[in-house]
């Protein structure tokens, strides 16, 4: 099941080293830094239950 | 009504110095009686060591500035003996609310942990605790203690030397001169001792400005902190609402980086926008206006010498996190008790190094929290916003990306678990109470524990019987733990002994010590 708990012990560090990853990309580049961090993070997941749960998940958010 | 900030509070005086034909040394001088240097001014004063204090100014900072004080700020009041009058004029809240554009993104309650003697934090204009540190100076001097207050006094040349500082001060009345073995340069972030002595002071400015309005209005907004991301009133950009006494509310709205500050600051500008942010039906007095930028930057040392740097001249934060002010009270709690035991032949000079050491580390800690929090606020680039927004869209519904939300972090003191200071623990107990931390406040059979650890080296031991201290240390023995100490201090241990320094951090913690552990761990403590 998808664990929509808070659950990174260092959240700020995690988010501003994801924001700095991006530092100096096009918006192309941007994109593709993020497809291959969703594929990486995807494989470690490797349940394709939670996936689909995540996938349905961010797609009901509305903006 | 005249403000409090309209009022000299310590108007010239003609002083003795003046008039001597050689300059008088002094022990200590602190230059500037900002919230920090007359923290300092007291806390040296309170440990016996006589200390002059200089400002070029005679009355409490214009405005407001700082309103959060933070639960160890209120601590280290309660030390220097304005804690109460704090607390009881301040306002305490609990709960915030996130906005997102036009919804309500989510609600917190901090849900402040029970057993303390002070709240996580309260709200209270930056003058009304320059005015009680002002008033704790006067009831010092009518005690006899040897500090004084010099307003109208500006130093405007500084000499450094083997054995002391030499100051050059200007007055209404002409310059003269004078020489201290110790100087506490707490004159702000524009620092002109700083720029005098060439140091550097680098960082990281933030493109962008806020608009900061204090308004008086009787209204029926709760007492809670509200923060807007993008909010319909101004669109892009991010606001705050925040509550002060008397009926004083603090605004802030972004502005961006492109703007005519002169122009945004007049009231025919400033009106319109609060107006469209609190209803046009809403009747308010602007008590005081202004725009800034905010800039995150340290000095490389805040020792140089006979030169201890503090507060916002040795590391400026932005606002975000309420860490300016906060961080300067701790600066001067770390620094004095040291002073005071290296002017008192108790401990080496290098002790003072150490100062510099944990105070720049507790800086590198602020000005990170503070930098990711204005990041967030303020993404640097698109990526940057949209994944900002993400989490926002995310939060309404999702409790996971809430902790992400980043609209400022509350200001928790520095650890400093690698300070030669420390002593190494034998025994296991809570992370929390761990060597370099600062101490737990805890309900005891005899009052709070920070009332009675109070300024000096003090052995608390907790469940075990009493250890032999050396003389003259103050030993506090608990024999009945209250819940909330066990938790904090003993963990699954039957009991343990903890040495607090002066500044109430911890450090060291045994089992059982013997006399000799505890006399061996305050003179490393001391520097030794
Ligand atoms: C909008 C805003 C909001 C803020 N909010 C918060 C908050 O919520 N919480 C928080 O903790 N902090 C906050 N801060 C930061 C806080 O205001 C500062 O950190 C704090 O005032 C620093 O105190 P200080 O004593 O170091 O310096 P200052 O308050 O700047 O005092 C410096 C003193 O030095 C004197 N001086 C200067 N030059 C000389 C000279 N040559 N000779 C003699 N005297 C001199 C000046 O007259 C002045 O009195 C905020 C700041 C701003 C601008």
């Amino acid at each position: 099941m998808l664990n929509t708990k808070a659950n990174i012990a260092d959240h700020d560090g995690f988010y501003a080293q994801l924001i700095e990853a991006h530092e100096g990309l096009d918006d192309a580049q941007s994109q593709a830094l993020n497809a291959r961090l969703i594929l990486t993070l995807a494989n470690h997941i490797g349940d394709n239950q939670v996936l689909s749960e995540a996938i349905d998940l961010v797609k009901s958010v509305s903006e | 009504m005249t403000k409090i900030f309209e009022t000299p509070l310590y108007p010239y005086e003609r002083s003795p110095d003046q008039d001597a034909t050689t300059p008088v040394r002094h022990k200590v001088v602190v230059i500037g009686a900002g919230p920090v240097g007359l923290a300092a001014a007291i806390d040296l004063a309170q440990h016996g060591i006589p200390v002059v204090v200089v400002d070029e100014n005679d009355k409490v900072s214009h405005g407001s500035r700082a309103i959060c004080f933070s639960k160890r700020m209120l601590e280290i009041s309660d030390r220097l003996g304005i804690g109460d009058r704090l607390v009881e004029k301040g306002v305490t809240w609990n709960k915030g609310r996130v906005f997102n554009g036009e919804d309500e993104a989510y609600a917190f309650d901090l849900l402040p942990e029970t057993g303390h003697k002070r709240p996580a934090f309260i709200n209270l204009q930056q003058y009304y605790l320059e005015e009680y540190l002002v008033d704790r100076v006067r009831e010092l001097q009518a005690e006899g203690a040897e500090i004084e207050l010099r307003g109208g006094n500006k130093v405007s040349a500084i000499g450094t030397h083997e054995t002391h500082v030499s100051l050059e001060i200007d007055t209404v009345e002409g310059s003269y001169n004078i020489e201290t073995e110790w100087v506490i340069p707490c004159d702000g972030a524009g620092s002109p001792t700083r720029k005098m002595l060439g140091c550097d002071f680098g960082g990281r400015v933030f493109e962008d400005n806020f608009l900061i309005a204090d308004v008086i209005m009787q209204a029926d907004f709760p007492t809670e902190r509200w923060f807007w991301f993008d909010p319909p009133f101004n669109k892009g950009q991010s606001a705050l609402l925040h509550k002060q006494p008397d009926d004083v509310w603090r605004i802030d709205l972004q502005l961006g980086w492109d703007i005519d500050r002169e122009r945004e600051m007049q009231p025919e500008n400033v009106i319109p926008r609060l107006n469209a942010m609190l209803g046009e039906d809403v009747k308010f007095d602007l008590e005081w206006v202004s725009v800034y930028t905010f800039q995150c930057r340290r000095m490389e040392k805040f020792r140089h010498g006979r030169v201890l740097f503090a507060g916002d001249a040795a590391h400026q934060v932005s606002p975000f996190g309420a860490r300016g002010a906060n961080s300067g009270l701790q600066d001067t709690d770390n620094l004095c008790w040291k002073l005071a035991a290296v002017i008192k032949g108790e401990a080496q000079e290098n002790l003072l190094d150490t100062y510099n050491d944990e105070r720049v580390e507790a800086a590198d800690e602020n000005i990170l929290n503070s930098s990711r929090s204005t990041d967030f606020i303020t993404p640097k680039s698109g990526i940057s916003r949209i994944f900002r927004d993400a989490v926002l869209d995310l939060a309404e519904e999702n409790e996971f990306a809430r902790p992400l939300v980043n609209s400022g972090r509350l200001s928790v003191p520095a650890v400093h678990s690698d300070s030669s200071l420390n002593s190494p623990e034998t025994g296991s107990f809570p992370k929390r109470t761990r060597p370099g931390a600062s101490a737990a406040d805890a309900p005891t059979d005899d009052g709070w524990l920070l009332d009675r650890i109070g300024d000096e080296f003090a052995v608390m031991t907790a469940g075990f019987a009493a250890p032999e201290v050396p003389a003259g240390v103050k030993q506090i023995h608990i024999a009945n733990p209250s819940e909330e100490l066990k938790t904090r201090y003993m963990g699954d241990a039957g009991g343990v002994t903890v040495l607090f320094r002066p500044d109430q951090h911890i450090a060291a913690r045994w089992a059982a010590p013997s006399a000799h552990d505890i006399t061996a761990a305050i003179a490393r403590a001391k520097g030794a």
